[in-house]
């Protein structure tokens, strides 16, 4: 009796060890790498069938490749102005900027108060969760569409690109605002509510100096999005400055040259920008 | 001492406010944008929207099309964001402090990223519409090299960040540069890489709308086509395609983000 006890508990140590070599084994099998690679592979397979079934319309591939190295070097080599003058990119950049600076600052704005609403620990979760509802919707409609929206209301122009493009930073930076507040430790909250603090004073006191570098530097990062974006609009949605004059120069003029130019004063802009940028996040780090 | 701080403070603030609200005037000038008509063109936007902008019939006989082009787009946007990832790997490694040769080879692969990234993909559309006409290598190509300026920051960043102690420790044992990266570098740092890579593809569709409305070119050139021709209707019924599309792509991201992460 006593030996076929001992042979059952021998028999569950064997079977015990086995689980664990099993575990052991299985452990780079996990569901983190699984998911890893289907995604991988999903993502090759969707590549390899994308090209695969693209509609070429029979282009020559390599006299188009050969014809677009060409196109470039002409126009990073041999830029040059022809319809517009210097005073004109510089002016047109200008305003491209400064629609980047309105939309930046009115979607700030408004994305501040929506973020406070919206943020899970400062207000009620039911008005939480159809803000943030309404704004990955806003979202998901790309911003060149909202601008084409609005311009039926208020015609092409600088009015449907600042409140077009202002919806979509509004929707941005409601996500990026109200995810830093949350991220405030429930215990100072509840501090200030104890001492008496009214909602206000919460939020100014606590909530919002607390995140002010996560605030700024989102807020930049939208910015530099929206002097690219205010290109594009202008390309596509006749909202002027620089990208109407670059749309102009491709598509009537053919003029490789003064799209190199353009490019250049696009590029140096840009670059200024993430230069600041770096500098602002550096010095509110330190 | 206190009461001057203070001051200093108050002071900071009201001169911080006063510059914002100059640059907002010049801004306002300088665009022409009219504030008022820009309040009052929101409610009149709305108003409209209910009226014309919702599919009708003869939009939903329009849908396998536009279900097809968005398709297009789709597969577009996901194939020039892998094959810019490959790329953009190879950069990444060259340009990153841990792995990366050093000296000049960093520094020009560091130069070229950034000067892909900082040229906007709606810039790279219309240069090469020139070349390769109303195709869709076009937008392939705009948003491979948008793409690849992105991902080749975003990755030095991630290796940057993962992988400097482990490869001191394997390069103390002796391990060769190779074995370093396809053993420690790459493996420790694919679900950062591959949440850039979702994000990226989230991107450029958002992206592809655009350059299609510019040359031609799959969604977007049927939005443009509708929206041109005042079929309202067809127009919201793309609209209504594409945020669906993009709901669906956010979710099954953000699910693969929470797994691997």
């Amino acid at each position: 009796m006593k030996s076929l006890e001992g042979l059952t508990t021998i028999h569950d140590k064997d079977a015990e060890r086995e689980r664990i070599d099993a575990r052991l084994k299985a452990k780079p099998f996990n569901k983190q790498s699984l998911v890893i690679r289907l995604t991988l592979l999903g993502l090759i397979l969707l590549t390899v069938y994308g090209f695969a079934t693209f509609d070429y319309k029979e282009i020559d591939f390599f006299n188009a490749i050969l014809s677009a190295l060409d196109t470039v070097k002409t126009m990073f080599f041999l830029p040059r102005l022809s319809h517009i003058t210097f005073l004109d990119a510089l002016t047109q950049v200008s305003i491209t900027l400064a629609l980047a600076f309105l939309t930046t600052l009115f979607g700030g704005i408004i994305a501040l108060f929506l973020g406070l609403l919206a943020a899970r620990n400062l207000t009620n979760p039911r008005l939480s969760a159809v803000i943030k509802a309404g704004v990955s919707f806003i979202r998901a409609v790309p911003t060149v569409l909202w601008v084409l929206i609005f311009a039926i209301a208020a015609g092409l122009g600088s009015v449907a690109a600042v409140i077009g493009m202002t919806f979509h930073s509004i929707s941005y930076l409601v996500k990026a605002y109200s995810e830093s507040f949350e991220e405030l430790d429930d215990g100072v909250i509840e501090a200030l509510k104890s001492s008496g603090a009214s909602w206000w004073q919460i939020v100014f006191q606590a909530v919002i100096p607390s995140s002010a570098t996560y605030l700024i530097s989102w807020t930049f990062m939208r910015f530099e999005i929206n002097f690219a974006v205010a290109v594009a609009m202008g390309a596509a949605a006749g909202a002027g400055g620089i990208g109407y004059d670059m749309f102009m120069a491709s598509s009537f003029y053919y003029d490789v040259r003064e799209i190199g130019m353009i490019t250049y004063f696009i590029l140096a802009f840009a670059v200024i920008l993430e230069v600041i940028a770096s500098r602002i996040k550096k010095k509110i780090r330190v | 001492m206190q009461d001057n701080f203070f001051a200093r403070k108050r002071i900071n603030t009201l001169l911080f406010c006063f510059l914002m609200l100059v640059i907002t005037m010049v801004s306002i000038i300088a665009t022409d944008y009219d504030v008022i008509r820009g309040f009052t063109s929101i409610p009149k936007a709305a108003e409209w929207a209910f009226g014309n902008f919702y599919p009708n019939e003869k939009a939903l006989s329009r849908l396998p099309d536009i279900v097809n082009s968005l398709i297009e787009t789709l597969l577009v946007s996901i194939a020039s964001t892998i094959v810019a990832a490959i790329f953009a790997l190879l950069f990444a490694i060259a340009g990153s402090h841990t792995t990366g040769m050093g000296g000049l080879i960093s520094w020009i692969s560091r130069s070229i990223a950034t000067l892909f990234r900082n040229i906007d993909v709606a810039a790279w559309s219309m240069i090469l519409l020139l070349s390769f006409g109303q195709n869709v290598l076009t937008g392939y190509f705009a948003l491979f090299f948008g793409s690849f300026g992105f991902l080749t920051r975003a990755f030095t960043e991630s290796i940057d960040e993962v992988s400097n102690s482990s490869v001191e420790a394997l390069r103390a044992t002796g391990a060769g540069y190779w074995s370093i990266i396809a053993h420690s570098v790459i493996p420790s740092s694919i679900p950062q890489l591959l949440s850039w890579i979702l994000f990226m593809i989230e991107t450029n569709i958002r992206q592809a709308t655009l350059i299609g409305i510019l040359t031609g070119t799959g969604i977007g050139f049927l939005f443009s086509l509708y929206y041109k021709s005042l079929n309202y209707n067809s127009a919201s019924m793309v609209v209504i395609v594409i945020v669906c599309a993009i709901i669906v792509i956010e979710s099954v991201s953000n699910y693969v983000r929470k797994v691997i992460m």
